[in-house]
Parts: C-alpha cells; sequence; structure tokens
C-alpha cells in the first residue's frame, strides 16, 4: 500500500526524521491559510499522488506570492497528474502539500529497500540525489552506497556513520545523518514497510540534514497489525475496479485489449494471457479468481471484467486442483444465469473432473463455446472477439 | 530416488484441526502419504482423522519420530510456527499459507539459515514425489512417477506444467513449488542442486514468473553447475510494467526481473526456453530425444 507524501512526512516526524514545515490542503482557500501560516515569502506547492516523477510533469513548484499558492492550488486541485511512472489517464490530485521553503546544498539519495536476493533489509544512499538516480545506478553503480541489515541484531550506528562518510558529511552532519539512519530503520520495522525513499534527502543552506521528499510503501500483508496505516489507504489513487476486485478476494489488473480472462492461479493467470497475445490476440485484463473459484466469486469476476466495454469476448482457463471443474462449471452457469452475459464465453477446463465440468456447460444450453486445450482456448477466444489484432 | 520427500518420510500437520489442515491431511492420506499427527496448541491428547494431536511440535516429533511439518496456520502466525518447527528439530518444513508479512520473513529465513533446517515456501502449494508422499495442495491424480524434476514458483501454472509431463509418460521424480513469495524459504537454485544430485531426475522443467532476481541466479547456477537438460517457462511477458513509485525498486533489481531479461539469461546459460506454457512438454521430448 502506498502513502502519500503528506502522510509520509507525518510519520517521518512521528520518528524523529527530519522535514519541513508543511500542510496539507484539499482547497484554494485552505492553501492560502497554509502558506499564511507557515510564513515567509517562498512556498513549495506539491500534488499528493501515488506516483513519482511529479517534478517534471508540473506538480511541484515554488512560488513566491501567495497569488501563484492559490492559483497553483486551483490549477490541481481536481485535475490528473500524468508523470512517467503513471498510466496514460495519470492519478487524480485530490490534495496539495504546502510546504516550508529551504535553501538547499547539496542533494542525495537515501532508500530502503528489501533486497530477495539477499533476504535483507538494505540502505542505499549516493551522492547523486534527484530524478537522474536510476541512471546514476545503472551507469555508475560505484557511486551507489549500499549497506545490509542483519535480521538478528538489526542496524548498528556504525552502518549509518560509514554511509555518512562515504556521502561526504562532515562535522554535525554525521551525527544527523546516523540520527536520521536509526531512526528511519526503526520506522521501516515498526511501520512494516517494503520500501521508504527519501529523494532527495539534501544538506540545507544551514548545514543541516533535511527530508526532502518522502515515499513509503507499506507491505499490505502486514497491514492487519498496522491500524494507523490501514486508514491512511486512499483508495482515489487505485483503479476503482482493481479496488471492488481486491473487495471480493479477487486479484484484477485492468489492461487495454478486448479479450476478457478468467484464470484460478495468479500464475497461470499471466501464462494464459501471454499464451492470447503469442496467438495474435489482445487481454483485457488479468484476473486470478482464486484457486477454489466459488461461484460468488466467478460471478464478481464476470461483473468487472464486463465493465470494460472493450471487453468482445471471455476466455475462462481453470485448471482443477483439489476443486473439481463440475463444481465451478456449475458456479459459471449460475453466474451467467444471475448477471447476464452477452458477449461470447470460451471455457477450457483441465484437471480433476474437466470432462464433467465441459459437459455440465454443454447441457446448459448458454452461449458457452468449449475448448480442448490451452492453444484451442486462446484460437477459439480471439476468434470469438472479433479475430487476431 | 527422489529429492526432498519420499515414501519414509514421517509428516505432521501444523494447524491440523482447522479446515485447510483437515480437507488437505484428508487428501494427503489418501494419498498414501505418511503422516503421523498433527499440531493444534490446546487440543493435545485428541484424535483427528483416526491420528494423535500434540499441543506443541516438540512434543509431536517426541512421540511420532516426525522429520517433516506441513504448516496451515493463519499468515499472521505463520512465524511463529515455522520457528516453532525449527525450535523443535523438524528437517523440511512445507509452509502453504500465503500472505505473510515479509518482516516476518526476513527473520524467519535468518533462522532457518543458522538451524540448517530447509523451509518450503511460503505461499505454495508444497512438494510432492509421485506414488511416495505427498505434501500439500497439489492435486495427487495429474501426477506420475517418472523422470522429471519441476520446480516452479507458481501453482496451477505448475499443475499444467507436471500434466503435460504425466500426458507423454515422461511422469516426475519430485516436484517443488517453491511459493511466489518475495523472501521464499527455498530459491530456484537449492532446489535444481538436488535435481543435478538425484540420479533419477533426468531433466528438469523449471517454471518461473516476472519480478525479483531468482531467474536469473537459476541461469548463473545452471551453467556452472547443472549438467541434465532444463527446460524453462516464465509467465508474464505481456504483464504491464505498472504504477510504481520512487526509484528503490528499479535500482536494487538492476535491470532485471522482466520476462525477456530472464529468458535471455536462461537461453545463455543453456537453457531450452517456451514462450508458450503449452510447449512445455514438447519441448522436454526435443532436449532429451524421448518418444
Amino acid at each position: 500500500m502506498n502513502l502519500h507524501e503528506y502522510q509520509a512526512k507525518r510519520l517521518f516526524d512521528d520518528y524523529g526524521l527530519p522535514v519541513s514545515v508543511g500542510y496539507v490542503v484539499d482547497t484554494p482557500d485552505e492553501a492560502v491559510a497554509a502558506a499564511e501560516r507557515i510564513g515567509g515569502t517562498t512556498w513549495v506547492c506539491k500534488v499528493q499522488v501515488h506516483a513519482g516523477g511529479r517534478g517534471n510533469a508540473g506538480g511541484v513548484q515554488l512560488v513566491d506570492s501567495i497569488d501563484e499558492v492559490r492559483s497553483f492550488a486551483e490549477r490541481w486541485l481536481g485535475a490528473r497528474l500524468v508523470t512517467v511512472q503513471t498510466d496514460a489517464d495519470g492519478q487524480p490530485v485530490n490534495q496539495i502539500y504546502i510546504e516550508a521553503c529551504i535553501g538547499i546544498e547539496r542533494e542525495l539519495y537515501l532508500g530502503v529497500v528489501i533486497d530477495r536476493s539477499s533476504s535483507r533489509i538494505v540502505v542505499m544512499a549516493s551522492k547523486d540525489g534527484g530524478v537522474e538516480i536510476e541512471k546514476v545506478a545503472e551507469e555508475t553503480p560505484e557511486k551507489i552506497f549500499r549497506v545490509a541489515i542483519d535480521p538478528f541484531v538489526g542496524a548498528q550506528s556504525f552502518q549509518g556513520r560509514d554511509m555518512a562518510f562515504q556521502l561526504g558529511l562532515k562535522g554535525n552532519q554525521v551525527s544527523q545523518f546516523t540520527n536520521l539512519f536509526n531512526n528511519l530503520m526503526n520506522l521501516f520495522n515498526k511501520l512494516d514497510c517494503s520500501l521508504v525513499e527519501i529523494n532527495p534527502l539534501v544538506i540545507t543552506d544551514r548545514g543541516d540534514v533535511l527530508c526532502l521528499d518522502a515515499k513509503i510503501n507499506v507491505d499490505g500483508n502486514a497491514l492487519y497489525r498496522q491500524d494507523d496505516l490501514r486508514s491512511m489507504r486512499d483508495i482515489s489513487q487505485e483503479d476503482a475496479r482493481e479496488v471492488q476486485a481486491d473487495a471480493f478476494g479477487l486479484n484484477y489488473v485492468a489492461l487495454d485489449g478486448n479479450i476478457g480472462c478468467m484464470v484460478n492461479g495468479a500464475g497461470l493467470a499471466m501464462g494464459t494471457m501471454d499464451l492470447v497475445k503469442l496467438h495474435g490476440g489482445n487481454p483485457a485484463n488479468f484476473l486470478d479468481v482464486g484457486g477454489g473459484a466459488s461461484q460468488e466469486a466467478v460471478a464478481e469476476a464476470f461483473k468487472i471484467i464486463l465493465s470494460d466495454a472493450n471487453v468482445r469476448a471471455v476466455l475462462i482457463n481453470i485448471f482443477g486442483g483439489i476443486v473439481s471443474c463440475a463444481t465451478i462449471a456449475e458456479g459459471i452457469i449460475a453466474a451467467i444465469e444471475e448477471i447476464g452475459v452477452d458477449v461470447p464465453v470460451v471455457v477450457r477446463f483441465e484437471g480433476n473432473s474437466a470432462d464433467r465440468g465441459s459437459d455440465r456447460l454443454a447441457a446448459s444450453g448458454l452461449n458457452l463455446i468449449a475448448a480442448s486445450s490451452l492453444v484451442d482456448a486462446a484460437e477459439k477466444a480471439i476468434s470469438a472477439a472479433g479475430g487476431s489484432v | 530416488m527422489s529429492i526432498l520427500i519420499n515414501r519414509a518420510t514421517r509428516v505432521i500437520c501444523q494447524g491440523f484441526t482447522g479446515s485447510q489442515g483437515t480437507l488437505h491431511s484428508e487428501q494427503a492420506l489418501a494419498y498414501g502419504t505418511q503422516l503421523v499427527g498433527g499440531v493444534t496448541p490446546g487440543k493435545g491428547g485428541s484424535y483427528h482423522l483416526g491420528l494423535p494431536v500434540f499441543d506443541s511440535v516438540r512434543e509431536a516429533v517426541e512421540e511420532t519420530s516426525a522429520n517433516a511439518t506441513v504448516i496451515y496456520v493463519p499468515a499472521a502466525y505463520c512465524k511463529d510456527s515455522i520457528l516453532e518447527a525449527i525450535d523443535a528439530g523438524i528437517e523440511l518444513i512445507v509452509c502453504i499459507t500465503e500472505g505473510i508479512p515479509t518482516l516476518d520473513m526476513l527473520e524467519v529465513k535468518a533462522c532457518i539459515g543458522v538451524a540448517g533446517a530447509r523451509l518450503i515456501g511460503p505461499n505454495c502449494p508444497g512438494v510432492i514425489t509421485p506414488g511416495e508422499c505427498k505434501i500439500g495442495i497439489m492435486p495427487g491424480d495429474i501426477h506420475l512417477p517418472g523422470k522429471v524434476g519441476v520446480v516452479s514458483r507458481s501453482g496451477t501454472l505448475t499443475y499444467e506444467a507436471v500434466k503435460q509431463t504425466t500426458d507423454r509418460g515422461y511422469g516426475q521424480t519430485t516436484c517443488v513449488g517453491i511459493g511466489g513469495d518475495p523472501i521464499p524459504g527455498t530459491h530456484f537454485v537449492d532446489v535444481l542442486g538436488l535435481f543435478q544430485q538425484d540420479d533419477a531426475t533426468e531433466a528438469v522443467v523449471m517454471v518461473g514468473e516476472i519480478g525479483g532476481t531468482a531467474e536469473e541466479e537459476a541461469a548463473e547456477f545452471i551453467k556452472t553447475e547443472v549438467r541434465k537438460p532444463v527446460v524453462a517457462y516464465i509467465a508474464g511477458v505481456t504483464a504491464p510494467p505498472g504504477k510504481r513509485m520512487g526509484h528503490a525498486g528499479a535500482i536494487i533489481a538492476g535491470g532485471k526481473g522482466t520476462a525477456s531479461e530472464k529468458f535471455t539469461a536462461l537461453e545463455a546459460a543453456g537453457v531450452r526456453t517456451v514462450k508458450s506454457l503449452a510447449d512445455i512438454g514438447e519441448a522436454l521430448a526435443e532436449v532429451t530425444g524421448w518418444e
């Protein structure tokens, strides 16, 4: 689960990581009031969306008058921001963060992530902060300093100090950074994070270390024990159909094709999409209906798939494991009768009672096309959807 | 021969009396697995499915000499269950449960390493040596004793691969579902190493997915350590890159993780890759010369 910058900064502040004074607002009047409360003559206005790359897309602006604060708020509140990290529709802007403007001496990079290959939390830092950090990592990996955290003893101050010296920090900055490092790791562990990124971490013109941006991603599997974080979820930043699917335990991702896919198991669902594409079709979605594929799940899956106006045919691919295909066939028939499906539906059953399941579908009198194999299913779905693309 | 489990493996079930534990224990018994008991704290001394229930894994091991356990407890309690199994000296721990917090798994993984136990999963279908021992939720009847080792990150996708080797009469030595979580107890390389050592395994089918670098690491390992033919399929060529936040994920992946990069790495290691999951059996026939 992603958090907004303003939420992340509130948490940073709670855990003793230095951030600027700032307020989140959702009207132009509040934006003006926030700027006046902060005081001074320059402010940073930042749209709050779940995506990086906001700066280059115009979603972050340095302003030096109250009028500009108001016009930034009027320009963005209710609009959508498209960045290199979003899809073509972009993300809705419902809130803006108004922050005190800080003089910057240097921009650094600091990120914490879980490294799958070493099974460790890894902290990464670089002297070259900012938007080009991925390029730095790719072209000059030696400029990214990394430290792995031992799961038994946790992060140690010497690791923070080492990193501070590698970053070329001096005097007070070393202890400031070491503190920040320890607090950051405390936050990462306490809040079940999967990613925290501070890009840039800056040295201010007064020589202090400050978190200018804040990104936090929380492990969705751990939300059951993170009561405060659960309430921070902003579903306006998520695809409406994905949210609906999630509520029914379905895993759905919208795509731009015309063949709706309903599959049991995430791996097989991806494999089915690949197969459709390989044979010249275009999948409309990824949908994992779950290993059991209950009637309720199948009915919800149909509703979500058919809410996409581009869908011309539906391909159901079920490998019956413990659950019998005959049971799943009953679920499919009941679901179609319940909600009325007006596009051709191709069904491929394999595994447990596949033949009985297919017989049951054939006897139903519904507009169902039986497929005898994976390839047959893909080809029949493509032809039912109006041919290859 | 086989890897990890065989007809001598003595299995207990943690979360034995719950609905999942009950359902899959019944199936395991029907398959012929030597299931010797189960653990549900508070229900020790009773019997379930005709087998003794214990309050702790230690007690179960002392009474039944179990050397493997399968875990069906809810995700919030899995870390505790796995650590309890390690503490009781169980050699093979198979965790089926999905949804375990990643930070829990980092601690579990470190303890597994120190104890020298082996964890399969979590979030996996389990392990089966056809005709001998089934630990997990896979349907037994699609398997056939034979000569192919199967290792996979996915559930139903594994069944597709297995079925193709069964339909052609090749059969399987052992099938291992390592699970799709970011921090699995066992990686491809571990299982590939075991298959290389196993005389009965003549060829290996590897089923991967996008994300992470486990397939790239497997490719490096195969290049130097595996002398048996390997067929690989990677799911997710068409998966969209998706919305993302920040750069750290991309930096740590170091330009790896997409399906095409995984295919390239595997092909460079001499692996026969297939772009269609329907072609796994056919590719196996080509690389082995089997009928």
